[in-house]
């Protein structure tokens, strides 16, 4: 028995070593898109045909669990070869700096920088980094965009004949006059995910760039100026303006975008503000939903919109992962144009492949027409400490509940952010 | 091993000794690499400002503790934690307790109550929190309440009573409260009844045969008997309620303003959503002491009512 247990024993060990050989010879992306997974297990499928190459890709879902299980991972030096980081641009450069994501400008401007010029370039920025920018990060470009997106309002085309409507409103003026009208008949007028601060952040931020433009959010953001200044006051004024008005479905304030896209689809609202995947959501949820694309109505008339866009999600590789050249060429096949029409089809997301965009559905396309005035927080030079973030977004949903005036939420994010900029210099 | 013992005493002692240490040694290890290790890094990470992904940190002593004692909604969400704690001490244990006594008499179809009452606790925080969110939702389809709870109250007549549950300051967090301790009811009920079962049926004979009322059984006789089951109970509540937090983000996600705020989603939020690491270990450190603290105190205080 004494000598049979230590040979029973190895060969325990050596089967348990077996899969670790058999993983090397596997691609591992982790990932947190529920809805594309069947659609990467066919084009994983699929390559492992054409090449002999097993890719595997792991769903961690929600993004939150996905996110904490990637700083885990980080943490234990134990990423897959290739990996997506969700967050802003920050949150990549720690990264990067960290040395767990592999430069890939090399890559990209091969053969004439063909595989570069295939993509949208506002898309391929959030993932750039430009010399001397804010991060300090070393100039190049980290990151393959799977997919684009914007975020625009949508009204529903059944509510919009029952209340008589004939043109979507342009003007914040004419939205709260459409409100009324739909309140009259008992319906409720706009939704949005506003349980989540980042759903906050997107409406109050692409209002701020059309009451005060862009300089003057980022000399903000820089702490140059205040946010009890009238222009944020102005802001902040717009959702009491939609609160007085009853423009905005009960329970705004706790509902997650899941929610919100429920009540979308199922018309328990006729005004929705929502990114281009919602047009996958709303065909899951209901699919005779009649809706249509519009912008966010302007508060300045003068000044054009601006949306939050181009930053849809990507992938990353892992500085560590053996063979770089097959992730490589994993990715470059999957943006490829049939992969991304295919991926487009399957699950109705813009294309990150200009090439690929004229094969996308039509709604698709109403979003995609955008993409020309799309800004993101990735893009800018500076942003807000989340910490600030998070306080003017719980401020506005005081304000939403009737609790804090525009003033007092502009007064306390005011004294936060110079709590925040002296803790900096320290 | 008597002839050992009688050669050489010490020696036997020593190996007797390193024989009982090498058997709770898997034990030790497991519990060192598992509880000590984790705590003691937590506390040597909570003196750093530290993003959780950068490999530099930079050292700052106690100035993440000195900043926990200045967070007002750190100590909010703390209070939050201490009222679903104080409405499941109370509510949730009186029910518990109330239905565990009416299952400890010969009634019909106890069994059939058991499983009910133990049900709840064996949901997912999630499935309960997603139905109870419908149930409370404030959202309207064609001038309906979806909301059952809404619904019902139309239906009632009672329109005054109709409200945002989940979205109202006044209501979120005791709704949030009365759902926890729906699902945990159900734990309280199976303890309190095994404690129950175990008291003597004799001494309720006897107080019986003297005259004793039901009232006065139960003041004398069973509550004073069940004490060392109330404190456990008690325990068990307290730590329990005090670290909720799946149900609060399946019932209103990010929260209401601040109102529903318990101190795990400030841990949470510190660690993610503002990416200060070195911050969260830190209120992770200070929650923990408070968890200890209320423990302890209430450890003597049940040591105090046995002696009595």
């Amino acid at each position: 028995m004494k000598r049979i247990l230590p040979v029973v024993l190895a060969v325990f060990l050596l089967a348990g070593c077996s899969p670790l050989i058999e993983q090397k010879d596997t691609i591992t992306i982790w990932h947190w898109m529920t809805d594309r997974q069947d659609a990467f297990t066919r084009l994983a499928q699929q390559y492992e045909q054409k090449t002999g190459v097993k890719v595997r890709f792991e769903l961690y879902a929600p993004s939150d669990i996905y996110s904490r299980k990637i700083v885990a991972a980080a943490q234990a030096r134990a990423l897959p070869d290739i990996f997506g980081i969700l967050g802003e641009k920050k949150r990549l450069a720690l990264f990067v700096e960290s040395g767990f994501v592999a430069d890939l400008t090399d890559e990209f401007e091969k053969n004439d920088a063909l595989w570069e010029k295939s993509f949208f370039e506002k898309a391929l920025n959030v993932n750039r980094f430009e010399p001397d920018n804010a991060y300090k990060v070393k100039p190049g470009i980290y990151g393959v965009p799977l997919d684009v997106t914007n975020i625009q309002m949508l009204y529903n085309e059944e509510l919009f004949v029952k209340a008589g409507i004939k043109e979507p409103p342009e003007t914040f003026d004419q939205f709260l006059e459409n409100i009324a009208v739909l309140n009259r008949l008992g319906i409720d007028g706009f939704v949005s995910g506003w349980g989540e601060n980042w759903m906050i952040d997107c409406f109050s931020s692409i209002y701020a760039l059309n009451i005060m433009g862009e300089e003057k959010v980022m000399a903000t953001y820089r702490g140059e100026v205040s946010y009890t200044d009238e222009d944020w006051i102005k802001v902040l004024s717009l959702f009491k303006t939609m609160r007085d008005h009853k423009a905005l479905v009960p329970g705004i304030v706790t509902k997650g975008n899941k929610y919100a896209e429920q009540d979308f689809a199922l018309g328990r609202a006729a005004f929705a503000f929502n990114g281009s995947w919602c047009v996958n959501v709303y065909d899951k949820m209901n699919p005779a939903l009649q809706y249509k694309v519009m912008l966010p109505p302007r508060v300045d008339p003068d000044v054009p919109m601006q949306i939050w866009g181009g930053a849809g999600s990507s992938f990353v590789v892992n500085q560590t992962a053996g063979n770089r050249q097959r992730i490589i060429d994993f990715l470059k096949w999957l943006t490829g144009k049939e992969q991304q029409v295919f991926l487009s089809q399957e699950t109705k997301n813009l294309p990150s492949n200009r090439e690929a965009l004229s094969e996308i559905p039509d709604v698709l396309l109403q979003f995609a027409k955008a993409m020309d005035i799309t800004t993101h927080p990735s893009l800018w030079p500076y942003n807000e400490s989340p910490l600030v973030t998070e306080a003017f977004c719980k401020g506005i949903q005081a304000i939403i509940i009737g609790e804090a005036t525009p003033e007092k939420v502009a007064t306390d994010v005011q004294r936060l952010k110079e709590r925040e900029m002296k803790r900096e210099r320290q | 091993m008597r002839v050992a013992s009688v050669k050489n005493p010490s020696a036997v002692n020593i190996k007797d000794l390193f024989g009982n240490y090498l058997f709770i040694l898997p034990a030790v290890l497991i519990f060192s690499l598992f509880y000590v290790y984790p705590f003691f890094e937590i506390f040597y990470l909570s003196l750093y400002e530290w993003n959780g992904i950068s490999t530099t940190r930079h050292f700052i002593g106690l100035g993440n503790f000195f900043e926990i004692m200045q967070d007002k909604v750190w100590w909010m969400s703390v209070w939050h934690a201490a009222y679903i704690t104080l409405i499941a001490l109370t509510f949730q244990n009186a029910l518990a307790f109330a239905l565990a006594l009416s299952c400890d008499r010969d009634i019909r179809m106890r069994r059939f109550y058991r499983f009910v009452f133990y049900l709840p606790p064996v949901l997912s925080e999630v499935v309960v929190g997603l139905i109870w969110r419908w149930i409370l939702s404030a959202s309207m389809q064609g001038g309906e309440p979806v909301g059952l709870l809404n619904y019902f109250l139309t239906k009632a007549h009672l329109y005054h009573l109709m409200r945002d549950w989940l979205s109202d300051p006044r209501t979120a967090l005791t709704s949030i409260a009365i759902v926890h301790s729906w699902k945990g009811f159900g734990w309280g009920f199976i303890i309190l009844l095994a404690g129950l079962q175990t008291i003597d049926r004799q001494l309720y004979e006897a107080a019986r045969v003297d005259g004793a009322s039901s009232l006065s059984i139960l003041k004398n006789i069973t509550i004073p008997m069940m004490v060392p089951v109330f404190i456990m109970v008690m325990i068990l509540t307290i730590l329990g309620s005090m670290q909720v937090f799946v149900l609060v983000l399946s019932m209103v996600g990010q929260g209401l303003v601040y109102h529903t705020e318990v101190p795990v989603t400030r841990i949470l939020d510190s660690m993610i959503g503002t990416s200060r690491f070195g911050y969260a270990c830190a209120q992770g450190i200070v929650f923990g002491g408070i968890l200890v603290v209320g423990s302890f105190i209430l450890h003597k205080f049940s040591k105090k009512v046995r002696q009595e």
